[in-house]
């Protein structure tokens, strides 16, 4: 029991850090002169900081060690948590808003997903939008991680939890000897990256507000906007050009950008086997819609095409969620195969989302060692990756991954298709939910947006994203009657 | 000369035999007594048990006085500390360690007076692996040796009817190919030697021993045999360091198997070769080798540290198809019955890397040493000093030089320039004489006539 008591403590700490991101949307209303949306987010914040603080207060004796379930029970926690907490401001600013569509929408935002049951997000008040792209850029590379590298609170514990949360098969990305200088090295590359991203867009042509919202979705690979048409609303070749190169930059594992700034060589990015077949074949996919698109007519130049396929291309490709035209309209070869890189590109160590590249790469590789097994039953093949083995237990966890994975895709979309929805429509919508990359097609396609689901519709799409960005074992194992058993 | 050598393993022990016929002092140093024991009873020498990094062992072993120190235990760290003391308490001349490690090599300012203090390090498994490297590119020659940073070769190579010079006199070479210049040193009729000259007739079975620049190797062997189709797989048995190393080599452009028996062994080479299948195996294991098409097998290596393994899984090779086997042999006496029968190539691992030792400890200036024959003949690469006066050589025609019968000058490296030795051929300053002995006691009077006389000091 008092091992639970040390998951609600820490559970209260992290509330109370939570609250403290309340302080941009509150900064931005104050800029902004909204003063009803400073009360809101004043109380949400007060809310937030309150009830974290009982739960330490309550429990602040039960200092325990962490043991690995409970660094599961936490993670998950928490990420229940949180996005629970962060619909106050929506609830109170939004009249007529569902708790059930709020939840969505801040569980969209923290698992960087981008899909959004909000319309009229041109109308929205700035704080609000602030405040959705900001939980999106927390998200993208983790608040744990973001707690232990700013506060050492958790200790023991970190290690775990840093695990549990960052996505991808092999998680010793040692950057530094400590836990909590790892994940400072990781933030820090990403807020250079960010602010990076934003500057460049502001120098494209976009508002401050604009350029720091889709700053933080794009480094975030969330995919959220503050506008109702997306970046289709700029229309400018160069910003859709900027948010390219930022969300190829984000589809790397940050733990790559970190090695090259301290070596200040590129060194690293070549050995990087993961990152390097990702972008080729995001670039190659780009290239082979363009052409496909424009031999069939869809758009009469090529440039235009290559234009439209590379922005949508990386957008779902990189698990983003941006769109700069309907691409549901283009012939169903095009978004399905967009999607399909959707599930895999993205790095580990990144901010996407989906099954990751690495694992893929296990994957086939193991296929080939099986063809070679079949051949040379003598041979000592073992699986490598840029040089380096893998080990056997790791190819064994990727593939009960990627059976949880699938199973998980097939289940959440027969039970969207028993509560009513058509197939394409109910496929897609669990594709894009559990890879994290927002808009479907059908009746969640990019011309739509998740509003007209049913209230369990929505829940089932809730939960997807949550699995999706813990990388299913973390969630499910909660479920496992293992993990209650003492 | 005195000579310490640290190690009484293969190298050393090796080493040791060769360098007491050539009327040294050795003392052999070694932590282990009964190796000792053993070198001590077939060789006259001093041992010494104990830790070859130990000042007090090195002093008992007399190291104040030694000309030269070669360290050659299991130990790449102990040579190299031996060496640093060397310098560093005792001032020896010369300084030898085997180095094998690539961690070490790939900083070569480690070598130098500041640091360890090593003239020369040698690693015999990369020398080795540097033969067979060379024997899988010309498959048809059983040995190609190389001088002056490889910009000539001595190449051996068995003469088969098919081949165009076979049936003809030596002088009909220049006609059939009037742009390459190569020049035949020896030629073995059935293990004995006879002096080539322009009117000897090739003969089928010939061991015929020839000098070219490297890059005209291919032609020459033409003349004497039919091609081969170049290789493409190679099989290798035995992933110790020479194995490993040779498939390192060899990955890049052929298409390589790996057969190891220890398991452990077997995952940490799987590792880190690329493109080689690494198997585990039973090197003769003839299932095995069948399963894995030993018969489409272009060259196959025996190279594993047990001399009857490596006969046995070489036969076996050999009878299931091998198109060429070489065996790694350790010891003189096996070398002697198998080479030239099934065995195509039998590797004695001392005489290929003894070379390289020898340059060191010959007198005069001798830039390389090549074994030819499990030791019997030799070839030397030779520098020439001094001038018309204080020299023997310098300034005068081949023809005109006073060497020992059965001793030829093959060629000279002028430069970047490879020069044929012919009868009216002048020899300058500073070139690189490559000299072919047929009976190894000419050495000393061959490196005699090289020597600079007193009055050019």
């Amino acid at each position: 029991m008092g091992r639970a008591l040390t998951v609600i403590r820490a559970l209260g700490m992290m509330l109370m850090v939570f609250s403290l991101t309340y302080v941009m949307p509150v900064v931005t209303s104050l800029i902004y002169a909204d003063h009803i949306m400073l009360l809101d987010f004043l109380l949400a914040m007060v809310w937030t900081a309150a009830f974290g603080f009982l739960m330490w207060m309550t429990t602040r004796r039960c200092k325990g060690e962490l043991s690995v379930r409970h660094g599961y029970l936490l993670v998950a926690a928490m990420w229940t948590a949180m996005p629970a907490f962060g619909t106050l401001p929506l609830l109170l600013s939004i009249p007529g808003l569902s708790f059930t569509d709020a939840y969505f929408e801040t569980m969209s935002a923290m698992t960087t997903t981008g899909a959004t049951v909000l319309t009229g997000l041109d109308d929205l008040p700035p704080s609000i939008n602030i405040w959705r792209h900001e939980l999106q850029w927390l998200g993208g590379l983790g608040v744990i991680v973001l707690a232990v590298a700013v506060l050492p609170l958790l200790g023991i514990g970190g290690r775990q939890l840093f695990k549990a949360e960052t996505p991808g098969p092999m998680k010793d990305a040692s950057l530094a000897p400590r836990i909590a200088d790892t994940a400072r090295n990781l933030w820090s590359v990403y807020l250079v990256i960010t602010l990076a991203c934003i500057a460049a867009l502001k120098w494209a042509g976009m508002s401050w507000l604009d350029a720091v919202c889709h700053g933080f979705s794009t480094t975030g690979l969330g995919g959220f906007s503050t506008h109702d048409a997306s970046v289709g609303y700029f229309n400018s070749p160069l910003i859709e050009f900027i948010m390219i190169v930022f969300m190829l930059f984000a589809v790397v594992n940050f733990a790559t950008h970190f090695l090259v700034w301290r070596s200040r060589s590129l060194g690293a990015y070549l050995r990087d086997v993961e990152a390097q077949t990702a972008l080729g074949l995001i670039l190659l996919s780009c290239l082979t819609i363009a052409f496909f698109l424009w031999w069939n007519g869809v758009y009469t130049e090529f440039t235009t095409a290559l234009r439209h396929a590379s922005f949508n291309v990386v957008s779902i490709g990189a698990s983003s969620g941006y769109a700069s035209v309907d691409y549901a309209q283009w012939p169903i070869f095009a978004p399905l195969w967009m999607m399909f890189i959707g599930c895999i590109a993205a790095s580990s160590g990144s901010t996407g989302g989906g099954i990751k590249m690495i694992r893929t790469l296990v994957l086939v590789k193991q296929a080939g060692r099986e063809f070679v097994k079949l051949l040379h039953p003598s041979a000592v093949n073992p699986l490598k990756i840029g040089g380096s083995v893998i080990p056997n237990g790791v190819v064994f966890s990727v593939l009960g991954f990627i059976f949880l994975y699938f199973m998980t895709i097939a289940t959440l979309t027969f039970v969207l298709l028993i509560s009513g929805m058509d197939f394409i429509t109910a496929f897609s919508a669990t594709l894009a939910c559990v890879n994290n990359f927002g808009p479907g097609l059908g009746a969640v396609g990019p011309a739509s947006n998740y509003a007209g689901l049913t209230d369990f519709q929505t829940w089932v799409c809730t939960f997807g994203m949550l699995v999706g960005r813990l990388e299913i074992f973390t969630v499910l194992i909660l479920f496992t009657p293992q993990f209650w058993r003492r | 000369m005195k000579i310490l050598i640290l190690g009484a393993g293969q190298v050393g022990s090796t080493v040791a035999e060769s360098l007491v016929s050539e009327a040294n002092d050795i003392t052999v140093v070694d932590s282990d007594g009964a190796k000792l024991a053993l070198l001590q009873e077939r060789l006259d020498l001093r041992t010494l048990t104990g830790n070859a990094s130990h000042p007090s062992v090195l002093e008992q072993a007399g190291i104040a006085d030694t000309d030269m120190l070669l360290a050659v235990t299991q130990s790449d760290e102990v040579n190299m500390v031996a060496c640093k003391l060397a310098a560093s308490l005792y001032n020896t001349p010369t300084r030898i360690a085997r180095v094998r490690s690539a961690d070490f090599l790939a900083r070569p300012e480690l070598f130098n007076k500041d640091n360890f203090c090593v003239d020369f390090s040698i690693c015999p498994e990369q020398i080795l692996t540097d033969y067979i490297t060379k024997l899988i590119e010309f498959p048809e020659a059983l040995q190609v040796l190389r001088f002056s940073q490889g910009k000539a070769s001595l190449v051996a190579v068995r003469a088969f009817a098919g081949g165009p010079l076979v049936g003809k006199p030596l002088s009909i070479l220049h006609d059939n190919m009037p742009h390459i210049d190569a020049r035949v040193a020896a030629i073995f009729r059935k293990d004995s030697p006879l002096i080539p000259e322009g009117s000897t007739v090739v003969e089928d079975g010939d061991e015929i021993f020839f000098i070219a620049a490297t890059n005209n190797i291919r032609a020459v062997l033409k003349e004497m045999r039919r091609m081969d189709k170049p290789t493409k797989r190679v099989m290798i048995v035995g992933g110790g360091n020479i194995g490993r190393r040779l498939a390192q080599v060899l990955e890049r452009d052929y298409q390589v198997k790996l057969i190891e028996y220890n398991k452990k062994a077997c995952a940490k080479l799987a590792e880190e070769l690329t493109s080689t299948l690494v198997l585990n195996g039973d090197g003769t294991d003839e299932k095995l080798m069948q399963q894995e098409n030993v018969g489409e097998v272009d060259v196959f290596c025996a190279l594993t540290n047990d001399d009857e393994n490596n006969i046995m899984s070489a036969l076996l090779a050999k009878q299931g198809g091998a198109r060429k086997v070489i065996a790694l042999i350790n010891r003189s006496a096996y070398v002697d019955l198998l080479q030239g029968g099934k065995i195509d190539i039998a590797l004695s691992p001392a005489n290929v890397t003894i070379g390289s030792l020898l340059a060191y400890v010959r007198q005069g200036d001798v830039a390389a040493v090549h074994s030819l024959r499990r030791g019997a003949a030799e070839a030397l690469e030779l520098v020439v000093h001094g001038d018309r006066q204080s020299s023997k050589v310098v300034g005068r025609r081949i023809d005109e030089i006073d060497l020992p019968k059965g001793a030829t000058i093959g060629a000279l490296v002028r430069g970047d320039e490879v020069i044929m030795g012919h009868h009216d051929t002048r020899i300058e300053a500073d070139d690189h004489v490559i000299v072919f002995v047929i009976n190894k006691q000419m050495v000393k009077k061959v490196e005699k006539l090289f020597q600079v006389s007193l009055g050019f000091f």
